[in-house]
């Protein structure tokens, strides 16, 4: 068939090209340029090259020191978000009703913290962690523990590890639920056939049928705690000292507070670098961990 | 291995207390013994899937009871009850090898692992799956992967018999024929008693010595391939099994005749005068009408199409408003037109509301 040559076309193609370009190349190309610039105000930039990703990826640096602080800070509360988060969603899945009226109720329940903003998650812990007005903070002082967010950078981890959890717990739990509700009906019914005990089930049907629901449950977590920002700086503001300064509130600081563009520019690039490719080897690695070496095709 | 009985079993899915004409399985009792191939033929939404599931335990009857070798075990689990079943669709265990899944059933069972191993071999061999054992289940076709579900249902030896639900709707045509030839020897191999469940009539009729023909929640005959081809109890039955299926047509019956669209046919045996009120129909196969040229005694029929099918062919013809089949006779031209039919008495059965009457010689 002979192809009919049709330039307006590309008329239709027009609109997408301009939406993506104001939503994310423009916006991208912008920063890229800050990048490689240095500025001292009144809107005038100079060439720096790659001067600031040298400083940045440099721990020596006063900027290098920073990043790398704020990075493995960062790196160490998505680890234990997501050692937490994971589990305790799969279990909540599991632990929730199949059918009947249960099942309406716990997936309100659980979309409760998802709906709340996320600034406002943060001032409820903010207050309820105070150890002279908030209930939890004002308890355990009571209890006998010596608890204090704002003093104690453990008790700070503590408590917005626990908030993280308590926001985002639910959204593992429902995409784990999806995924525990598309196993048909006969695989239960063949698992309890060939005698398969509770632990057999979870195993060999469960966890398996759950792997793509949980592949895009740790993306999505690794991504949103990797990016965390409002929360910590409502209820620390990334204290007490820079324990609990992340990736992002460094970036705030640095482009807002101190009007370092190039720098933050530099670092945005950097941070975007790092999300990316963490999730590429993750993806890459999850999704042919189950494939065989052979190849497909020649069957019995 | 146990002899299982079906006591005045029932069930509705919107419990007892439905309406009992909406019941899914309509009171049943039956014995299916030791060691038998049985087959639960029927159409779809017949009741077969829920009686199936009843016995191996996944659905609790809403009345009734199941014995197995005179023991209720309607208390049991469907793994207490050591009943094996094969689904429709392939269940496999994906993060599994062939040999694993095989083994899956005796594992979990505490079987020693050479004992697991020597059966999973044998039960490899006998479906060909010898050469994949050690290959990732969840790679294989649908059939591998049926062929790997079967081989989970006789991997057992002790069960007390192995259920088929239509294990072979996602089979290709050319492998059912032989996966049903290797489900006929290995049933003879392995002593098990066999209840395959499916709505193909060939299915039905190569695999079983006995097959259970159900209709709308009713169990309608039991008998051999033989018993409901040639005396059907049921109209059901007799539409069902046969292609073309029985001619059912209404007749007035008094002693050894029956009157049908005016004319009188001669029957074999002696009805006398069949109950009052009752819908009375006479059945017989195609097999046993033969077209012959029109004359005087014989029903007159208008010929409408001939089905051509290959070892015999059928005509399908008109007698006023009844259709009908009848074979051809071999050789015979037939065109257009006008046909007298021939009726073979022996195999005229006559039924009363659909079920068969017996008549005396």
């Amino acid at each position: 068939m002979e192809k009919i040559p049709n330039q307006k076309a590309w008329l239709l193609v027009l609109p997408v090209f301009a939406l993506v370009a104001f939503s994310a190349v423009i916006p991208l190309m912008t920063v890229v340029n800050y990048s490689v610039q240095d500025t001292f105000g009144n809107n005038k930039f100079f060439w720096n090259g790659a001067g600031w990703y040298h400083e940045l990826l440099d721990p020596s640096t006063e900027l290098g020191g920073r990043f790398f602080a704020s990075l493995w800070r960062n790196l160490a509360f998505s680890a234990l978000v997501l050692t937490i988060e994971i589990p305790l969603g799969v279990v909540i899945a599991l632990a929730m009703p199949r059918e009947g009226l249960g099942v309406a109720f716990s997936l309100v329940v659980l979309a409760l913290p998802l709906l709340i903003p996320w600034n406002v998650v943060g001032t409820i812990w903010q207050i309820f962690g105070r150890s002279d007005i908030g209930l939890l903070g004002w308890a355990l002082n009571r209890l006998g523990f010596d608890y204090n967010y704002v003093a104690n950078p453990i008790d700070a981890w503590l408590t917005i590890i626990v908030m993280d959890v308590w926001h985002w717990s639910s959204l593992v739990a429902l995409l784990c639920y999806a995924g525990l509700k598309s196993i048909p009906e006969a695989y239960y019914q063949a698992a309890s056939i060939d005698g398969a005990s509770r632990w057999a089930v979870f195993t060999a049907i469960q966890l398996p049928k759950m792997r793509h629901v949980l592949v895009i449950a740790v993306l999505l977590r690794f991504m949103d705690s990797f990016m965390i920002y409002t929360e910590p700086f409502v209820v620390t503001g990334g204290g007490p000292g820079n324990s609990t300064t992340f990736l992002s509130i460094e970036l705030v600081k640095l482009a807002l507070g101190q009007f370092d563009l190039g720098k933050a520019a530099a670092m945005s690039i950097v941070y975007m670098l790092i999300i990316i490719i963490v999730c590429w080897v993750f993806f890459t690695v999850m999704t042919n961990a189950g494939r065989d070496r052979e190849p497909t095709g020649s069957e019995p | 291995m146990a002899r299982i009985d079906l006591v005045d079993l029932a069930h509705s899915y919107n419990g007892a207390t439905a309406d009992p004409s909406t019941f899914a399985l309509k009171p049943t009792s039956m014995t299916w013994r030791q060691g038998g191939a049985y087959a639960l033929l029927g159409p779809s939404g017949c009741g077969k899937t829920t009686l199936l599931n009843i016995i191996s335990g996944i659905v609790r009857p809403s009345r009734g009871k199941v014995l197995f070798d005179d023991r209720d075990v309607m208390g049991l689990t469907t793994q207490q009850r050591n009943i094996a079943q094969v689904f429709q669709f392939p269940v496999i265990y994906d993060t599994m090898t062939v040999g694993e899944n095989l083994a899956f059933p005796l594992k979990n069972r505490g079987m020693p692992r050479a004992e697991v191993e020597a059966r999973v071999r044998e039960i490899a061999e006998l479906l060909d799956l010898g050469p994949h054992l050690a290959r990732r289940a969840s790679r294989l076709t649908a059939d591998a992967k049926q062929k790997i579900s079967l081989g989970r249902g006789l991997v057992r030896a002790d069960v007390a018999a192995v259920l088929f639900d239509e294990p072979l709707t996602v089979i290709d045509p050319g492998l059912k024929w032989e996966l049903r030839s290797k489900l006929k020897v290995l049933h003879r191999a392995l002593d098990l008693t066999m209840i395959y469940v499916t709505h193909d009539q060939t299915e039905a009729l190569t695999f079983a010595d006995t097959v259970v023909v159900m209709h709308e929640g009713n169990v309608v005959q039991t008998g051999t391939p033989e018993e409901l081809f040639t005396r059907p109890d049921h109209t059901f039955v007799g539409y069902f099994i046969g292609s073309p299926g029985m001619n059912v047509l209404p007749a007035e019956v008094s002693d050894r005749e029956a009157r049908v669209a005016g004319h009188t046919l001669g029957l074999a045996r002696s009805y006398g005068a069949p109950p009052a009120g009752a819908r009375i129909e006479i059945g017989i196969r195609p097999e046993f009408v033969h077209v012959s040229a029109p004359a005087p005694g014989l029903l007159t029929a208008r010929l409408e199409r001939i089905d051509d099918l290959g070892r015999s062919r059928y005509a399908r013809v008109r007698v006023g408003d009844l259709k009908m089949a009848a074979r051809v006779p071999n050789g015979m031209t037939v065109g257009e037109g006008e046909a007298g039919l021939v009726f073979d008495p022996a195999h005229i059965h006559v039924y009363a509301d659909s079920r068969r009457c017996e008549g005396k010689a």
